[in-house]
């Protein structure tokens, strides 16, 4: 086997230009496959923060019985998904508007009478806090007769939440676009490389090399290609990654590279990397995207 | 001269070989026996080359049938054509060396495809580079070397195997008249050593001097069977 890897490290040295344009060409579709992975998950998890946030309020209408508020408040706490309920008599709803409107506490003093209505604050539980859900949950508590008006806030959000969906669908698409484009490069590389070497290859046919002989150190080739390019790939986003969430400086005289080390424009949520676990798959993954590649050329190469 | 079924080492029958509607051998028998010197003549174009590698299995048969060792070569499975190879020591005119490794690398290529153990591969080259006359020149690559130099690296090559069948196709086509006489030395002491050897040539000379049993060839047909006896 370590004679195979020796056979496979000389071709790359033998064959440096061909085995460098496919090493590069693999980084450049991790680097940016990786990176639309990077931007699905943050943007999940910027997803998450927000709708962590979110909190479902059912107004109630004017001078309905308290018997039939407390009935209402046990059939949303009831319902599926909602993790806890609460009550916001319309006293304690003034005193917040209140203690909010400080500098317009005179504005307030004045009304005659409390104009805000009892409310109900739901909190979803979090293993159901799908925008869907949401909305289901509005459109439910919205039929009971008791109920005026439902608001879940942030509907800016829903439409953000389609527009995102929209978008990893498309990411998913040029993913696999990029899989098998890499896949195409890779293949016409290592084909090239094979046609260098055809004369090679022909003689080791004609001496009754067997065909593992043969193809064994193309597909160790291959795989260590795959590995580096992910490896590269994998690296320049890191690289790239820390310079724009700030964690990385890079200042020479006037120059600077790096965004100042402030927080993300949403408070406190913080970018992150890609996962470790996620980050090996991609590095396997680069090294099949070089292994099929391989498989490609050599099935109709050596066919001829 | 009768030989018994078992001492055939090759056997052709009514082999025909098409291109397209070509013709390019027609009905071709003869037998090989082991350990046997074999010339195969005739003008060029008259299907030497074709009938050697049909042989190997470098071009497939159009009809007939030819059996090597006792495989018969249209029912050989594409698994098992290396293995038919390696009975054979292949030697080409235009010396097919690759011109990117030096002679001790295409030798041990050979050495190493046969599944030679590692630790023998070195031993192994060193004593073919010394069997052939051209120890000093392991480390030169094929372009720096003259024409006799590069057949003797072409002849070690095909013999790095222990084939039992050496297939020479205008060997010394290209050599001047000592290199040619350096290879043939070589094809003659492998024979010696029990090897089967089949030689494509035009040099009627060669023939003369060396004597055997020789295959006309004449527009892809056999035609004559002869031996001549050795020029004294």
């Amino acid at each position: 086997m370590l004679h195979i890897f020796k056979r496979a490290a000389r071709d790359i040295r033998t064959n440096s230009f061909l085995n460098t344009v496919a090493v590069i060409t693999i980084a450049l579709s991790v680097l940016l496959i990786s990176a639309f992975a990077l931007f699905f998950i943050n943007a999940d998890a910027l997803m998450t923060f927000w709708t962590e946030g979110i909190r479902i309020m059912a107004y109630v209408g004017p001078d309905v019985p308290e018997k039939e508020t407390q009935q209402v408040r046990e059939n949303i706490r009831r319902m599926a998904g909602v993790q806890e309920v609460r009550f916001i008599p319309k006293e304690e709803a003034l005193e917040q508007f209140k203690a909010q409107m400080k500098a317009q506490s005179s504005l307030v003093g004045n009304l005659k009478e409390n104009p805000l209505p009892d409310a109900f604050e739901i909190r979803v539980a979090e293993v159901s806090r799908t925008w869907e859900n949401f909305e289901r949950l509005a459109e439910e508590i919205a039929t009971f007769p008791s109920v005026e008006e439902v608001e879940y806030g942030q509907k800016w959000l829903g439409r953000f939440i389609h527009i995102f969906n929209l978008v990893r669908l498309t990411g998913y698409a040029m993913g696999c676009l990029f899989f098998m484009a890499t896949v195409f490069f890779v293949a016409n590389t290592i084909r090239l490389v094979l046609y260098s070497r055809q004369e090679e290859v022909e003689i080791m046919r004609l001496v009754g090399a067997s065909e593992s002989f043969i193809k064994d150190p193309f597909y160790i080739q291959s795989l260590i290609q795959g590995a580096l390019g992910g490896i590269i790939g994998l690296g320049a986003l890191y690289v790239m990654f820390n310079f724009v969430a700030g964690n990385w400086k890079l200042e020479i005289g006037d120059w600077r590279l790096g965004i100042p080390a402030v927080d993300f424009p949403v408070p406190g949520f913080h970018l992150r990397f890609l996962p470790p676990d996620l980050s090996i798959g991609i590095l396997l993954g680069s090294m099949l995207v070089g292994w099929m590649g391989c498989y490609v050329s050599l099935k109709q190469f050596l066919r001829l | 001269m009768q030989f018994s079924d078992n001492t055939f080492i090759i056997r052709a029958f009514h082999v025909h070989k098409r291109y397209g509607s070509k013709s390019a051998l027609v009905d071709i028998s003869f037998d090989v026996c082991e350990n046997e010197f074999l010339f195969l003549t005739g003008p060029s174009g008259a299907g030497k080359t074709t009938l050697l590698k049909m042989l190997y299995l470098g071009e497939p048969v159009s009809e007939g049938q030819i059996v090597v060792d006792g495989v018969n070569l249209s029912r050989i499975s594409r698994r098992r054509v290396p293995f038919l190879r390696r009975k054979f020591g292949i030697i080409f005119q235009d010396y097919k060396l690759i011109p990117t490794k030096n002679v001790f690398e295409n030798i041990a290529l050979v050495v190493e495809a046969v599944g030679t153990k590692r630790r023998l591969v070195r031993k192994k080259v060193n004593s073919l580079l010394r069997t052939v006359g051209i120890e000093g020149k392991a480390k030169a690559f094929p372009p720096s070397l003259s024409g006799g130099e590069q057949q003797r690296v072409a002849v070690a090559r095909a013999v790095a195997g222990n084939p039992g069948i050496i297939l020479a196709d205008e060997p010394t086509g290209s050599l001047d008249t000592e290199s040619a006489g350096i290879i043939f030395n070589l094809l003659k002491s492998f024979h010696a050593r029990g090897a089967t050897v089949i030689i494509a040539t035009h040099d009627i000379e060669l023939i003369r001097k060396t004597g055997g049993r020789v295959i006309v060839l004449e527009q892809g047909r056999v035609q004559a069977a002869t031996t001549i006896p050795k020029l004294t």
